[in-house]
């Protein structure tokens, strides 16, 4: 079980939260003008990193907020939490598996 | 009145349970049923909803995460940045309702009365604390959940809203109607212990 720090409610079982993924993905600006591969693209393909990735988590048994978590992907560590509309922090260092 | 007559709260059938559950001194289980709960939503970067708001309850609204404020006979409890749940006693929530979405007119807000959402179980005594951590992965301790602090957090893997009301401690959990006869068998097991008559 991790232990989640929700930006609100400090840290919490993750059995409480509900996962939502990569985050930082933007809407295409033009969606008029995509073409069905570059529309795949934004809805299906996603980063697969060993090692750290910024995702999003929800607290669904809690405050009910999206928020970002940094999280290395081989030790489950988490970098840092920060809520939606904040800018990510800059990339921490190696974890602790020795993965960038 | 045909509404009184047919008012009957989730845990009636368990009242006798809870009560033949307490154990003196240690801790005591009881429903506390038809609370009025109104679910208030708003920017509380806006001063004047802060204030139209805080002047219904009596108190101003807590902004920081999971507190309660108290004024008059109203607890407002945070829920979230922008949500906050109204608690009063049975029978006020019209009035709840009324005094906000007068006292907040044409602003942008959500006020709905949620009273019949969920119950409420007193837990309370010297046990109360420990009986609760037995399901939950909060910290409890007294130096950090004190009278005036909330949470929304899992119990026995059934969602709730956990308040501390007084230092005895006494705690109140506000459950889903659906989960609650669960969860009152769940607090009836988790007391068993106390009920063991000592040496």
């Amino acid at each position: 079980m991790l232990l989640i720090p929700c930006p609100w409610c400090g840290p919490r079982d993750e059995s409480e939260f509900r996962y939502g993924g990569e985050a930082h993905i933007g809407a295409p600006a033009n969606p008029g003008s995509l073409s069905d591969a570059d529309w795949a693209d934004y809805l299906f393909m996603r980063n697969n990193p060993k090692g750290w990735f910024r995702e999003r988590w929800m607290h669904a048994q809690g405050c009910r907020r999206w928020f970002n978590a940094v999280r290395h992907t081989v030790s489950n560590e988490i970098a840092a939490v920060y809520r939606m509309g904040e800018p990510p922090p800059p990339a921490p260092g190696p974890g602790r598996e020795g993965e960038t | 009145m045909a509404e009184a007559t047919h008012k009957r709260s989730p845990l009636a059938d368990l009242a006798a349970g809870l009560a033949g559950a307490s154990v003196p001194g240690r801790v005591s289980l009881a429903e506390e049923p038809f609370l009025a709960q109104i679910d208030l939503r708003g920017d509380a970067a806006d001063g004047g909803f802060r204030e139209a708001a805080g002047g219904v309850i009596g108190a101003a609204l807590p902004l920081a995460p999971n507190t309660v404020a108290q004024g008059g006979r109203l607890r407002a409890l945070w829920l979230g940045p922008d949500e906050w749940l109204i608690v009063g006693p049975e029978g006020s929530e019209g009035g709840i309702e009324a005094g906000l979405k007068a006292a907040l007119a044409g602003r942008h807000v959500s006020i709905v009365d949620v009273s019949a959402s969920r119950t409420a179980i007193a837990v309370a005594g010297a046990g109360a604390r420990e009986v609760l951590a037995k399901g939950m992965g909060l910290d409890l301790h007294s130096r950090a959940f004190g009278p005036g602090r909330s949470a929304q957090a899992q119990l026995a893997r059934a969602q709730v809203i956990l308040e501390q009301v007084s230092g005895e401690p006494r705690f109140r959990l506000f459950v889903r109607a659906s989960f609650a006869p669960y969860l009152a068998r769940w607090l009836i097991d988790a007391t068993a212990e106390y009920r063991i008559a000592g040496p």
